[in-house]
């Protein structure tokens, strides 16, 4: 019962940084730093995941949601930086 | 104006619905139905350990073959639109590359290599298995290209890698009709001790193709997206 | 107070939360990247739902070793939380990642043929 306290602690905190991170990846203006908000939220979502029990998601989530997805965001974004300089 | 207006009035009805529903939601306190069944009998019927495995692979396995095809059609479609203009040159970045990147990859990428593989060979007992292994294989192949921007992949190795790793899946599959009880039925094999290595049927050999196949898929996109930095 | 607030719950709140940024996101931004930002935390959203949606209180993952089968009664589905939503979301990541992907290449290709991201630019349907 005692872990089961720990766990709603961590998940409360990791959820309230996710949702601050998802407004400032949808508000701010510097794609790269809505992008890099976007790749934290991802990681935040696995740390969730692992809490819920699902330690399979978690790895799926953290391998392709956070490190791919960002990884081709910014392949774009590099590409379109540099068509216009 | 009159669009900010739409947009809240569309999100404030979203936001009661998802109220409601919030409102009316109580936590499980055990499992019912089709769960159930999957969670007493699953140990007995597939003889993997970890029961995600044997819903992906075996119960539901026909969804898994449809996925893998859904992730197949992506990579071509993105394959198509990134295809360099015939007539381009393709152009040689020169991007300084630091040390400690191209000396950590020389080392990393092996044990990179080896961890995906583990990864999904072990997807019947821990967690993990073909999703997740073959993303951790796309990601030594990020490594290799960030390292080296230059290298170019050789394409006929992916594309065999994906082919025969795809049409083996298949092949398992329809074995599974002959000496088993139906289209990806796992214990055309012996189901083996419980927990060894070498146990649940042809789960961990359907998982491996898997993996294979999703690695090479990842490593296909990640390689198409590398090529279009270089069209002027 | 504390007993409300519980893992289940928390995951329902975040996840739907999520949604509606995501949601917001799509709906107001005018850069094209900005909105497949939005469409990737729309995602990560309904992915947190659905888990959440799948957890049973108190027990552990879906891998039965020597605890879990030694549990009450030697019955395994005292023990674990829901298998079917996680085997779902597993498959949704995946295609999600596809469906980001295919995404970003279109995005590419409208830059390509008009040098701009915003979407208001792109008005040749519009009559």
């Amino acid at each position: 019962m005692n872990n089961e306290f720990v766990f709603v602690g961590i998940a409360i905190v990791v959820g309230i940084i996710s949702i601050v991170l998802s407004l400032v990846a949808i508000h701010n203006k510097k794609l790269s730093v809505a992008i890099i908000a976007a790749g934290i939220v991802s990681l935040f979502a696995s740390v969730l995941y692992l809490l819920m029990a699902a330690p399979d998601v978690a790895m799926t989530e953290a391998s392709i949601g956070s490190g791919l997805s960002t990884l081709i965001f910014f392949y774009v974004l590099n590409k379109i930086k540099r068509s216009d300089a | 104006m009159l669009k900010n207006i739409l947009v809240a009035l569309v999100l404030s009805v979203m936001a009661y619905m998802f109220y409601n529903a919030y409102s009316s939601y109580e936590t499980r306190t055990e499992l019912t139905g089709m769960s159930h069944h999957f969670a007493s009998k699953g140990a007995e019927e597939v003889g993997a350990a970890n029961l995600v495995t044997s819903i992906i692979v075996t119960y539901r396995g026909f969804d898994t073959l449809g996925e893998v095809t859904i992730l197949f059609l992506t990579a071509s479609i993105i394959s198509f639109f990134l295809k360099l203009k015939s007539g381009d040159k393709e152009k040689i970045i020169r991007r300084d590359t630091s040390e400690l990147l191209v000396t950590a990859s020389q080392l990393l990428i092996p044990i990179i290599f080896m961890f995906g593989i583990y990864v999904f060979m072990n997807g019947h007992l821990t967690p993990g298995g073909g999703f997740q292994g073959g993303a951790i294989i796309a990601t030594g192949v990020a490594l290799m290209i960030m390292a080296n921007p230059n290298i170019s992949l050789n394409h006929n190795v992916i594309h065999w890698v994906e082919s025969i790793s795809g049409v083996s899946f298949v092949i398992i599959g329809v074995l599974g009709i002959f000496l088993a009880g139906g289209f990806l039925d796992n214990r055309m094999f012996s189901l083996g001790e419980f927990g060894d290595f070498f146990s649940a049927g042809a789960i961990p050999i359907i998982y491996s193709f898997v993996g294979l196949k999703v690695g090479a898929e990842l490593s296909n996109i990640l390689n198409k997206y590398q090529k279009s930095q270089k069209e002027i | 107070m504390m007993e409300y607030l519980e893992l289940g719950h928390i995951g329902l709140i975040i996840g739907f939360l999520l949604i509606l940024v995501g949601f917001w996101g799509v709906l107001t931004q005018k850069n094209i990247i900005k909105i497949i930002v939005g469409f990737s935390i729309l995602n990560t959203g309904i992915n947190i739902l659905m888990v959440s949606l799948g957890y049973v209180k108190g027990k552990t993952a879906p891998i039965i070793d020597a605890a879990v089968a030694q549990g009450e009664g030697h019955d395994v589905s005292q023990s674990i939380v829901d298998p079917v939503p996680q085997a779902l979301v597993l498959t949704a990541i995946v295609i999600g990642f596809g469906i980001t992907a295919l995404m970003l290449a279109y995005a590419m290709k409208l830059y390509n043929a008009k040098k701009t991201l915003e979407i208001n630019k792109f008005n040749d349907l519009k009559w």
